[in-house]
């Protein structure tokens, strides 16, 4: 029998470099959110001085936030519906029918994926450039435009960046709902055949209910990701711009932290954390489901 | 007879409208891709005409330029460093780490269990700036001890955050593979005399070098693509930056400059290393999807 003394030595010096790099890079920063909030805090003042929750309060009348939580939610709802539409109806299909090039579409469809955010918003500012752009000439062929659409101006902003992000995310999600597709039994389809029940019926009486489990997840992380995802889009495609017309929650938050306003940016934070855990919840509550078993 | 004729005909409707819309959604993601690879060798001045022209010739300056006063061929070198120094600090800590946890039962391992998976649910972008603060505050005080601060602007301490950042969700990924092995390799390895870190590093690590390729492939892209915390620790203007921040940074200047032709020319030096990679481990990287759902 092995000493429970080196086996003790063994597990600390295993688990101990994860421990510490984890606790200095993840634990301690994010408890420091919660604290720095309660604090005002500037670039350019070294000290730190207690206000309670006023950068709370601050945040309640300030209308710039407020703008910029109505697109985060906005994104949030569209992104999601829009893209997991897709994703599931394009997986059913090509999950289900003999589809030729198969492979082929599954490759293509998963390249966005892989690319950074930097260089889809390098793509997508040659798609909407107003002049000789990608989008406006392709326009331009059936409809004669008098003057070039602004797809990054204020009004157009918001869509331009739902299309980018629906984009880059179809093809990850469309790929992994293929492969717990395939999961489901063939002995399901065939009866349901016999059965008379149609290619719709069949998608939603057996394919959505089978993978109900692995959907509902994966509604609950993607909807936290688009907090972010929305973050990194904004910043790289219009840095909240046209006069903010694009800010979202996390990207204001970063806006103040370059202003200098470190407490003030970290309330931000704290709210679009409490928020991002809220929603999880509601989302988790909401499809909850019977799982079912095959 | 003439009903079943109806319904092979509906059929083949179906059928073509289901290519057609799978055909639009592979164009509309191939053309601005190939469209980047060609503008990248366009001149100028083609850039105001239509943009659906074949470039006239291939104009390999825009290469050049991008690679040496864009500074991209530095910056790729910075960026092949901390992707690589990361990859290899993420899989010597979190390796022995998700063994140690999934394997072993001792009276802290359900806690960190637990903390770990909590981790999943930080996110980088919200503990970006305390970071930035912390290493900053850093900084200050190494300057009044030695002189000098160098937490800020240094790829090897970028490296550390992104080999840190990245545990919880490896260190989970991991340990999913390891609580599926039997205990018998070990009881076998031990009997031989084999000690618990031989019995790790010649017995287990390499059943699991599957996962293993898993994680580096997943964290390859990401480190590589990362922007937000190699444009906050990475500031100032002289010091080293990552290809995604330098790319950012031509995309910014090439707004006022109007220099098309590098701006794209960056594109394609960023986008195809990723390309190359995911060309040849395509079938690997869908396959490990199942595992990667969680990461969004």
């Amino acid at each position: 029998m092995k000493s429970a003394r080196g086996r003790n030595r063994f597990l600390v010096a295993c688990i101990a470099p994860a421990v510490i790099l984890f606790f200095i890079f993840m634990i301690l920063p994010t408890l420091n959110v919660f604290r720095m909030s309660l604090f005002e805090k500037g670039a350019y003042s070294p000290n730190e001085t207690f206000v309670g929750l006023k950068n709370f309060k601050m945040l309640v009348s300030d209308t710039n936030f407020i703008r910029s939580m109505q697109n985060t939610i906005l994104l949030i709802v569209v992104v999601t519906i829009v893209t997991f539409a897709f994703a599931l109806i394009f997986a059913g299909i090509l999950s289900r029918e003999k589809i030729k090039g198969q492979n082929f579409f599954r490759i293509v469809f998963y390249i966005p994926n892989i690319l950074s955010i930097v260089v889809i918003s390098g793509i997508f500012s040659a798609i909407y450039k107003p002049e000789n752009g990608m989008l406006n000439s392709i326009i331009g062929l059936f409809h004669k435009m008098e003057e070039p659409i602004l797809w990054k101006g204020e009004s157009l902003v918001m869509v331009s960046i739902i299309i980018a992000m629906v984009w880059q995310a179809i093809g990850y999600y469309m790929v992994m709902y293929m492969a717990s597709m395939a999961s489901v039994p063939e002995s399901l389809y065939e009866s349901a055949s016999l059965d008379g029940a149609g290619r719709l019926t069949q998608f939603f009486q057996i394919t959505i209910p089978l993978i109900w489990t692995n959907i509902r997840t994966t509604l609950t992380f993607f909807i936290i990701s688009t907090i972010n995802m929305a973050f990194l889009f904004v910043k790289a495609m219009t840095s909240g711009g046209p006069n903010g017309a694009s800010e979202v929650a996390l990207s204001y938050m970063y806006g103040q932290k370059d202003a200098g306003l470190y407490g003030y940016s970290m309330a931000i934070g704290v709210v679009i954390f409490l928020f991002s855990f809220a929603l999880s919840a509601i989302v988790n509550k909401v499809t909850d489901r019977e799982p079912l078993e095959f | 007879m003439k009903e079943k004729k109806h319904t092979n005909s509906t059929e083949r409707l179906y059928k073509f409208f289901i290519y057609l819309v799978l055909a639009l959604l592979a164009i509309s993601i191939i053309v601005p891709v190939v469209w980047v690879f060609l503008a990248s060798v366009k001149q100028n001045k083609e850039f105001y005409g239509n943009p659906w022209t074949l470039p006239e010739s291939f104009y390999w300056q825009n290469f050049v330029d991008a690679w040496n006063t864009a500074k991209m061929g530095e910056y790729m070198l910075n960026s092949v460093f901390v992707t690589a120094l990361a990859l290899v600090i993420l899989l010597v800590v979190a390796l022995p780490a998700a063994y140690a946890l999934s394997r072993f039962k001792f009276r802290s391992s359900k806690f960190l269990n637990a903390a770990f998976m909590a981790g999943l649910f930080i996110n980088v972008n919200y503990i970006v700036v305390p970071i930035f603060l912390m290493l900053r505050d850093g900084d200050t005080w190494l300057k009044k001890v030695m002189g000098e601060g160098f937490l800020l602007n240094n790829l090897v301490v970028l490296a550390i955050v992104y080999a840190a950042t990245a545990l919880p969700f490896t260190i989970y990924l991991l340990s999913g593979y390891f609580a599926t092995l039997a205990h018998d390799y070990e009881e076998a390895a031990y009997i031989d005399g084999a000690s618990y870190s031989t019995t790790m590093w010649k017995i287990i690590f390499p059943m699991a070098k599957p996962s293993i390729i898993t994680v580096i492939l997943f964290n390859f892209l990401s480190f590589w693509n990362e922007y937000i915390i190699s444009m906050t620790l990475m500031s100032s203007a002289k010091g080293p930056k990552t290809l995604p921040v330098g790319l950012l940074n031509l995309m910014q200047a090439q707004q006022s400059a109007a220099q098309y032709g590098i701006m794209y020319a960056g594109l394609v030096i960023v986008m195809v290393p990723t390309l190359i990679l995911y060309i040849c481990v395509q079938s690997k990287l869908t396959q490990g999807m199942t595992v990667g759902g969680l990461k969004g």
